[in-house]
């Protein structure tokens, strides 16, 4: 959107206006929007206009205005029918769903919504969990991630999860260990694999430390702390690479070398996409960091 | 066919016995309960299925068909041992005068909440998954050891055609039930913060699932729901009511005071989180299809059931 206002920060007006022309976006889009919306604005599993609204109103604003998100490749996430995005993980407080969630809706056309897969500590947190839900991100459990596959939705993994977020500044090009429960469901389910990569997540919550014990008493996995203690996300540029879809060929219950190959074929393509775009902004000295 | 309905004197039972009539077939029924007003054809007994009486009404009608619809909610004003004897010693007693007298085909219906509200399971549970949170709920622990009985049935007995129903919420001009009950008043309380997918029938279309799985003599654990679910604010909204929403820890000593609707201690988790069922395994055997939509249906309740107190 090149005619969009963009947000002065030292002039209120101006961020009122960008936040208004987010909200017409987001409600022009929203009718374009394929899910199966009954007379209230509810779909099947309870996702809701109203609800979405709001929900993408607040994450476009970030988007074209805080993190000034640019998003390549658009072109690779099919217009419909199943899909899996899969892509790494980091920066505490996953800014990086946001961002790829965020940009599923306004860079596709048509709109589609990205069902992430949340963390089971989200659905027992008053108002927390009944946002989440009526927004589609569900807690990630396979059945749940079938049932979706299944309804032809997106689905959004990240397969290191937590310890994907809870990655520290200096390792947030790396990745963790990705399991093989996805790939499993995408099998079952027939689902191509996008593989993505974003960046600019783990600058944007710059983690020194995590402190596990003080998360456990707040009920979630682990509490970020930056060099400016609070987790509150920096105006770092966040970029989302979308690469060409993969597909693969079985049932879901092949042997697991099987799958962790198809699995390692994933977590390369990641990888290629992130290097190639370090390579292209800092060129090979600071990218080898 | 003669079809016994145990439990006849409740709000679906009674539709569901003029249905079956209007069907063409010989309907017989037991409630502890009164039904003053039934139809000539259909007598009544008024007598408890755990007693001699009521195995010799087995013994002299001899019924084609059983329906067991005498199971009560953790609502019922019994004591806890007592709503255990009904639910779990009459579900027993049924099969045995079944199995003794010549009875070819069982309805055992259930409820949906048999599968626990829990913020770990995925929405729309299938008939292959256990109950879950039995503990929290113990006011639930004798309905679905009555499900689970009713279900090695159909290993037990294989060839009695055996139906275990898993029904989602009824809502309609009866009144009666789980949700209408906590529908009565008002104010209706929720949990702070949380908001829940509630799944409902309109009690005619409970009915017609109810002669569905007759007419289809249908064998296995089945749920059955039509509509698709609704947020719990909606479903207040819609029906004309007003949210009170208060946190869990405030609710637990207020429920059945100051206006508000009595509810099990158990139930609260049901006010958090949702508990919704994939039927379409019964669409599919059985052909069902909702008359009513999820809007028409607290629409109808809301006009028949103007807000008091």
């Amino acid at each position: 959107m090149p005619d969009a206002p963009s947000a002065q920060w030292s002039d209120p007006a101006s961020v009122a206006r960008a936040a208004q022309s987010v909200r017409q976006e987001v409600q022009e889009r929203l009718t374009r929007l394929e899910l199966p919306f009954n007379a209230l604005g509810l779909d099947p599993f309870g996702i809701s206009r109203r609800h979405l609204e709001y929900f993408f109103s607040f994450l476009g604003f970030f988007y074209r205005h805080y993190f000034r998100v640019k998003t390549f490749g658009a072109q690779h996430v099919p217009a419909s029918g199943r899909a899996m995005l899969v892509g790494n993980h980091s920066g505490g407080i996953a800014v990086d769903g946001g961002m790829v969630i965020a940009s599923a809706f306004l860079e596709l056309d048509p709109p589609r919504l990205a069902q992430g897969m949340a963390e089971k500590f989200i659905a027992r947190m008053p108002f927390a969990g009944e946002w989440t839900s009526r927004v589609g991100q569900f807690t990630g459990l396979p059945e749940q991630a079938v049932r979706l596959l299944e309804d032809d939705r997106l689905l959004m993994v990240f397969p290191e999860g937590a310890r994907g977020t809870a990655k520290l500044y200096r390792e947030r090009y790396s990745m963790v260990d990705f399991g093989t429960g996805f790939m499993r469901l995408a099998l079952q389910t027939g689902s191509p694999i996008i593989p993505m990569g974003v960046l600019g997540g783990g600058a944007a919550v710059p983690t020194v430390t995590n402190l596990y014990r003080v998360g456990k008493l707040l009920g979630v996995p682990y509490l970020p702390v930056t060099p400016y203690l609070i987790p509150f996300p920096l105006p770092v540029s966040v970029e989302v690479h979308y690469g060409e879809p993969l597909r693969f060929e079985g049932t879901g219950d092949e042997e697991d070398h099987v799958v962790e190959g198809y699995v390692e074929v994933v977590k390369q393509r990641i990888d290629e996409l992130i290097q190639r775009r370090r390579q292209e902004r800092w060129g090979p000295k600071r990218s080898a960091q | 066919m003669k079809i016994l309905i145990a439990g006849i004197s409740g709000a679906i039972a009674r539709q569901l016995a003029v249905r079956l009539v209007a069907e063409g077939h010989q309907v017989t029924g037991l409630d502890t309960r009164p039904w003053t007003d039934a139809p000539k054809q259909i007598t009544v007994h008024r007598v408890d299925l755990r007693k001699r009486a009521a195995a010799d009404v087995f013994r002299r009608w001899r019924p084609d068909a059983v329906v067991h619809m005498a199971t009560v909610s953790a609502l019922a004003q019994v004591s806890d041992a007592e709503r255990s004897r009904i639910n779990l010693g009459g579900t027993r007693a049924l099969f045995e005068h079944c199995l003794g007298h010549g009875v070819q085909q069982v309805v055992f219906v259930g409820r949906h909440t048999f599968y626990g509200a829990s913020p770990d399971s995925a929405l729309y549970h299938t008939e292959a998954e256990p109950p879950v949170e039995l503990a929290s709920y113990p006011e639930l622990a004798d309905l679905v050891a009555a499900d689970l009985y009713a279900s090695t049935a159909l290993w037990r007995w294989p060839t009695l055609r055996t139906a275990v129903l898993r029904v989602c919420y009824t809502l309609g001009r009866g009144g009666q039930g789980t949700l209408a009950t906590f529908l009565s008043r008002r104010r209706t309380p929720t949990i702070l913060g949380f908001d829940p997918l509630f799944q409902f029938l309109e009690e005619e279309d409970v009915v017609e699932a109810l002669w569905l799985t007759v007419k289809a003599r249908l064998h296995g654990v089945f749920n059955v729901a039509g509509p698709q679910p609704l947020p719990l604010s909606l479903v207040i909204k819609e029906t004309g009511r007003v949210r009170l929403p208060l946190p869990g820890a405030l609710l637990r000593r207020v429920v059945g005071r100051a206006g508000l609707p009595t509810l099990a201690p158990g139930a609260l988790n049901h006010l958090k989180y949702p508990v919704v069922v994939d039927a379409s395994p019964f669409q599919e055997a059985t052909g069902f299809k909702h008359r009513h939509d999820e809007l028409a249906v607290l629409h109808a309740y809301r006009d028949s059931h103007p807000v008091r107190g």
